[in-house]
């Protein structure tokens, strides 16, 4: 299925890997957004990665950074307002930041490709879904209308939408929630991309059709080795499907790990306490553990580490000091001081 | 838990259909949109009755009903012993004082240009009898220290507040009237994970202060676990089944709640290989058209001939200690949420 003609040159070509970069590294980002009540810094020193047939989680709470991450890596931030100050984004080696706007396009939706999070306003409500869907080929692949409507069609069966020959000239609002997002999940691998960024894609979904969706992106990305972000809040998705974890606080990553070493031990005090405060049967009745205060302004951002108001274990160089991100093993790091103490379950 | 009183709210197979018309000057009914159709339960006091279901399957539109927000189309709500569909004039005014709302979305639903004073101390506005003129602010202060606000705060505006504040607002200003009965239509999604079980934990405070009654309306399966007493899962405008929170989560009965329950992602990844997960086909019907006899039959996996000609009641059946509307109700271990 790949389609080695639209390789651009002084692109790496699909499948070819340099041997010790990983398919997609995220590298010290910064993002600032300029606007008249001042600098906000969106995301202040991101870095996480991800290989082919992985899924990275990326957690974290609303205005940590998460959407904004993305939106560099796709190359759609609006410049200005947006500024991107440092930081590198490599794809098979290559920092995307570097390269001209035209060789980006060819890897935008084509090889790295994003689901957003509301499909009813991704989807154009005049186009029927099946035009919207071909249209991907025949802009990308240059296919006749005839061809591009049949792929359309095996596309829709291959996102599982019923009757797909019979709706493929439906508008979007003729469909469900569950089903516009397979629909955006089948124009976003249309082109049959390496990377795939879902922006939380269930979030507006109730939990029945978000286990059918979360089945559908497993599928599709074991199927063709595809690397998959998954962003989101929800502690039960992350732990159902990911292979590790990014976790973001004030624009910063504060903790990368492998999925089951993150659940069993923590090794930062916000990871933590998100952790700490999930409902639990055996403690029905009592008090919830809660993270106390509230999540940073960007605009007044704490100084040092940004979690140092709310964290239980902050010394006085937690307010002066940023933490940079400590490596703890061979696939673990923390942005905390004190990894340790959180580590060993230290009192707070 | 906690024991708890004698029934504070009564619901007699309350039913709310919205009108489905056509044409333009002259509106025709062409059917009915059943939001809710037939759901019948009691509340008692200090109790929490979770209420939970898919998108669209009627939590909103209970909750309204049951404010007295919306009319009921038949079916009967029962306050202290005084139907309020019958109430009128000043006596409905006292039965409205009650019974109060938490609403879900702490960004919209407070007024922008209102005083967070004004906005705790509304209700006295309305109900004019129940704090004379003069000590009105006082209150109010107390109102904001016991939902943990700065009552020197009185004078800010809704968007000098997180959306934690503004859950707490709206949450003072609920208990203004002194309620008994207090209704929370997901009083924590808007919020983030870090400040959903402040939330919680107030929620839980007040209601052991006060003696409230909850009706608790979320989608998380986890929070409605760890707040409720009972537990009532909706699916198109009917309750499918209803229990203790152990019945619901540990043996669930009805196959809806059982697919609901084990679609949870559980937030521990240990054996996520080997769960068991029903993953239901399709959407929910269409509440304008339910299907006839059960109305999940269209997606259950257990659905007989019987399930189209006759619908199943809400009563206990062989094999289960609790209320279930499944002609094949069973008991069933689901790898749940925790
Ligand atoms: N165009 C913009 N101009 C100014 N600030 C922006 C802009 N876009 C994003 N931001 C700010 O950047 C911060 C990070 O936003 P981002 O959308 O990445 O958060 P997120 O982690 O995706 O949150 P959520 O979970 O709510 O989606 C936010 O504080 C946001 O207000
Ligand atoms: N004023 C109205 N007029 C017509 N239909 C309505 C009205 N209010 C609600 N409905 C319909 O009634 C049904 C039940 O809606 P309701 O808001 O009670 O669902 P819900 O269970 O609260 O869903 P959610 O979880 O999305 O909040 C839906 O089909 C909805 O579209
Ligand atoms: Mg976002
Ligand atoms: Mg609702």
């Amino acid at each position: 299925m790949r389609n080695p003609s639209v390789e651009t040159q002084g692109l790496p070509a699909r499948g070819a890997h340099a041997a010790d970069e990983p398919l997609l590294a995220v590298d010290n980002l910064h993002v600032e957004f300029h606007t008249r009540q001042g600098v906000a810094h969106a995301v202040n020193g991101v870095s996480y990665s991800l290989n082919a047939g992985e899924t990275l989680a990326v957690l974290g709470e609303s205005g940590s950074g998460k959407s904004v991450t993305a939106q560099a890596i796709m190359g759609i931030l609006d410049m200005p307002p947006a500024r991107i100050p440092a930081g590198e984004i490599r794809f098979h080696g290559t920092d995307l930041l570097k390269l001209s706007d035209k060789d980006r396009s060819q890897i935008r939706g084509q090889r790295i490709a994003m689901v957003f999070q509301d499909a009813l306003s991704a989807l154009n409500p005049v186009f029927t879904v099946g035009w919207q869907i071909a249209e991907m080929f025949r802009v990308h692949r240059g296919m006749s209308r005839g061809d591009a409507r049949k792929k359309a069609v095996e596309l829709m069966d291959r996102v599982r939408i019923p009757g797909a020959k019979q709706r493929i000239d439906d508008y979007p609002h003729q469909f469900s929630g569950g089903m516009r997002q397979r629909i955006m999940i089948a124009m976003s691998i249309a082109l049959d991309p390496e990377v795939l960024i879902a922006d939380e894609p269930t979030t507006a979904l109730d939990v029945t059709v978000q286990a059918q969706i979360m089945e559908l992106l497993a599928e599709l990305r074991q199927e063709s080795n595809m690397g998959l972000i998954l962003i989101t809040h929800d502690l039960g998705v992350v732990a159902d499907v990911a292979d590790k974890i990014a976790v973001m606080y004030g624009g910063r990553i504060v903790e990368n790990a492998p999925v089951h070493d993150l659940y069993r031990n923590p090794g930062h005090p916000y990871t933590k306490g998100l952790l700490e405060s999930i409902p639990r049967v055996d403690l029905k009745g009592q008090e919830l553990y809660a993270i106390k205060g509230m999540p940073p302004n960007l605009l007044e951002m704490p100084s040092g580490c940004a979690f140092h108001p709310r964290c239980p274990y902050r010394r006085d160089e937690c307010a002066t000091a940023v933490p940079p991100l400590y490596s703890i093993s061979g696939t673990r790091s923390s942005a905390c001081h004190y990894w340790r103490e959180v580590f060993d379950g230290g009192s707070r | 838990m906690a024991a708890h009183g004698e029934t504070i709210l009564e619901v007699r197979d309350l039913v709310k259909h919205f009108p489905l018309t056509q044409g333009i000057v002259f509106k025709r009914q062409v059917g009915a949109i059943k939001a809710v159709d037939g759901v019948s339960f009691d509340l008692r006091r200090g109790e929490t009755l979770g209420v939970v279901g898919e998108s669209g399957c009627g939590k909103s539109t209970l909750a309204k009903v049951l404010m007295a927000l919306e009319r009921p189309t038949s079916g009967s709500v029962t306050i202290d012993g005084k139907d309020i569909g019958k109430a009128r004039g000043s006596e409905l005014k006292r039965m409205r004082r009650n019974i109060q709302m938490v609403m879900q979305d702490p960004y919209t639903s407070l007024n922008p240009r209102m005083t967070v004073g004004d906005i705790v101390g509304e209700p006295f506005e309305i109900h004019s009898d129940v704090v004379p003129k003069d000590g009105r602010r006082q209150r109010v202060q107390e109102l904001l220290e016991v939902v943990g606000l700065n009552p020197d705060h009185i004078n800010r505006y809704p968007h000098q507040f997180s959306g934690g504040q503004r859950q707490r607002i709206g949450i003072a200003r609920g208990l203004a009237l002194q309620p008994e009965i207090i209704i929370c239509d997901e009083p924590v999604s808007a919020l983030d994970v870090s400040i959903q079980a402040q939330v919680m934990n107030l929620l839980d405070r007040l209601q052991k202060e006060f003696n409230l009654a909850y009706i608790f309306i979320a989608h998380d399966l986890s929070v409605v676990r760890h707040i409720s007493d009972r537990v009532a899962v909706m699916y198109l405008g009917k309750i499918v089944e209803l229990g203790k929170d152990n019945e619901i989560y540990e043996k669930p009965s009805h196959p809806y709640t059982q697919a609901l329950l084990s679609a949870v992602p559980v937030p521990n990844p240990d054996g996520r290989e080997s769960r068991e997960r029903i993953i239901l086909q399709g959407d929910p019907p269409s509440p304008a058209n339910p299907p006839t006899g059960c109305r999940f039959r269209t997606r259950c996996w257990k659905a007989q001939d019987i399930c189209a000609k006759e619908e199943p009641l809400l009563q206990i059946r062989p094999g289960t200690d609790h209320l279930s509307a499944c002609h094949f109700a069973e008991a069933h271990d689901v790898v749940h949420a925790q």
